[in-house]
């Protein structure tokens, strides 16, 4: 086996196991990372030659276990360096290394790695960078392109964070399970973080877009650890769905196109078959929970061939047991969308209004708000409310549909005052 | 005789191909099944979902227990399988090592005749 790509796919998908391990063997976050890079060079050095080892991910530990010594050794210049042969020889003990390492040793190393990204003092583009840059082994002007900022900005960013999860001390102890389940929901809002961060991006080809595919794959991950966690599966099915609607969701030109005029023959079945799978799964342990609800809801419309088809009933129901489990806003936001296609936006507008206190400074709020008062031909206002959003708007594209709706209601007020 | 062809591999690198890759890869496999296809030897192909969206009835004491799984003990899992109809072993060897040959993970394949009971036709 002499292709290097497929070093890399091995490498990358040992890393968080294998950097979560050496990060419990070392206690320490840049010397669990200089050794795993040490054990990635050493792989693409004798790998090609001597093809892939049984386990890599066993083997990698091992031998970054090892060049992480002699590093520490060295630093402390304790002892003398033991020879490249000691390590050279890694068979028998890579296979022993496997025998003890099953996954339920990975389960909490993994989870503290991805825990220790998700500090509460740091803000969440900090924690989503961290994340990228440790669990998933990005570099870090790959990083910096996404986020808009220079390299220098960012490395420094990143060892600022390091610098403050340092301090707070990394927890080493194995959790209670109240702990776990705890860190399990902190790391699932983090992976979805890093998935809407590359969600938002129109452009596929821009850097972010790959993130929604990282978080993906750590979620997969995290599901392979925590295999019978409903809300993991929830998560998975949640972001496969949003992401199938990806081909669908901007035109030629780059603009948005609502949910209710894609072109659903775009949607990626695969993803949507997978994600309904893993729905069902998650919905059999009767422990419902957000991510489980939102990936219902996304589901109905999954299931309707036309948007016509759309059981909004049911979509209603599901906000509901929502706003009940995780009251916000913001929901309840969404909610009114529903409201408007079962009541009208008469009704809707009632729900909407009381909202304005908390969410005057959300796009979605005045986006809707124009858009229900424009049904109801209150253009004056609907006028209002769009040119509030355009202000509030995250990118040109948001920006261009609130745009091309004040056109519509201007055009449709011309012909009205016409006739 | 059927043999239906078992691919083993590692999940996670597999699921970790990024779409080119997995696109590149699918092109060599297809272009060792034309042949067999175009003779009209090879049925269906599948690629089964991950084993995180798999689901398990297990024989209980009482009542058939429904597990999540399986789990990832198994280093190797299931992700797919070939039907094809092939006079000897040796044929389908020679074939299952073309498929190794394209297929850049750790990729074993399990090869076991088989009786048809039922043809079937859900995936039709």
């Amino acid at each position: 086996m002499t292709d290097i790509a497929w070093i890399d796919l091995a490498l990358a998908s040992a890393r968080p196991k294998a950097l979560g391990a050496l990060l419990r063997y070392f206690r320490d976050l840049d010397t669990a990372e200089e050794a795993f890079q040490e054990a990635c060079l050493r792989a693409i050095r004798t790998w090609p030659e001597k093809g892939p080892p049984r386990d890599p991910t066993a083997w990698l530990i091992f031998v970054g276990r090892n060049s992480g010594i002699d590093a520490v050794r060295k630093r402390s210049k304790l002892q003398a360096l033991p020879d490249e042969d000691t390590i050279s020889d890694t068979e028998d003990a890579e296979s022993d290394i496997a025998e003890r390492l099953d996954d339920s040793h990975y389960r909490d190393d993994i989870l503290r790695l991805l825990f220790i990204c998700c500090h509460p003092d740091l803000p969440a583009t900090q924690q989503i960078a961290l994340a990228l840059r440790i669990v998933s082994g990005l570099s870090v002007p790959q990083i910096a392109r996404a986020f808009l900022v220079s390299e220098s900005a960012m490395e420094q960013r990143i060892t600022r964070a390091k610098a403050r999860v340092a301090k707070a001390g990394v927890p080493f102890e194995t959790p209670s399970s109240e702990e776990r389940a705890e860190r399990l929901s902190i790391v699932s809002t983090m992976i979805y973080l890093i998935f809407n961060e590359g969600y938002s991006q129109a452009d596929p080809r821009h850097e972010a877009a790959a993130f929604s595919d990282e978080a993906i794959r750590l979620a997969r991950l995290m599901l392979r650890i925590f295999p019978a966690e409903p809300e993991l599966m929830g998560l998975l099915a949640l972001m496969l769905l949003q992401i199938s609607r990806r081909p669908a969701r901007f035109s030629a030109e780059d603009e948005i196109v609502l949910l209710e005029d894609q072109d659903r023959s775009l949607w990626n079945q695969l993803f949507i078959n997978e994600a309904l799978a893993l729905l069902d799964k998650a919905l059999r342990h009767r422990q419902p929970g957000p991510y489980q609800l939102q990936a219902a809801i996304a589901a109905v419309h999954s299931r309707a061939k036309r948007a016509e088809d759309t059981d909004w009933v049911e979509i209603d129901l599901l906000y509901r047991a929502l706003e009940r489990i995780q009251p916000s806003p913001v929901i309840t936001l969404n909610r009114a969308v529903v409201i408007s296609k079962l009541h009208g936006p008469e009704a809707a507008l009632d729900l909407v209004d009381p909202l304005g206190e908390k969410l005057d400074g959300y796009f979605y709020y005045h986006g809707l708000r124009g858009n229900l008062l424009k049904q109801l031909g209150r253009h004056g206002q609907a006028r209002e409310a769009f040119d509030r959003a355009i202000a509030l708007a995250h990118s040109a594209a948001e920006a261009a549909h609130i745009r091309r709706q004040i056109d519509k209601m201007q055009q449709e007020a011309g012909q009205a005052a016409v006739k | 005789m059927l043999y239906a062809i078992l691919c083993y591999a590692h999940e996670e690198t597999v699921f970790a191909w990024t779409k080119e890759e997995e696109a590149a890869v699918m092109e060599k496999l297809y272009a060792v099944q034309e042949p067999l296809a175009k003779a009209g030897k090879l049925g269906p192909v599948g690629r089964l979902m991950p084993t995180t969206a798999a689901t398990t009835v297990r024989k209980g004491r009482d009542e058939a227990l429904v597990i999540d799984g399986p789990f990832a003990e198994t280093k190797e899992a299931l992700l797919g399988f070939y039907v094809v109809d092939f006079d000897t072993l040796d044929e389908a060897v020679a074939f299952s090592k073309q498929l190794s040959s394209v297929n850049p993970g750790s990729t074993s394949y399990e090869i076991r005749p088989f009786y048809v009971f039922r043809p079937g036709d859900a995936a039709s």
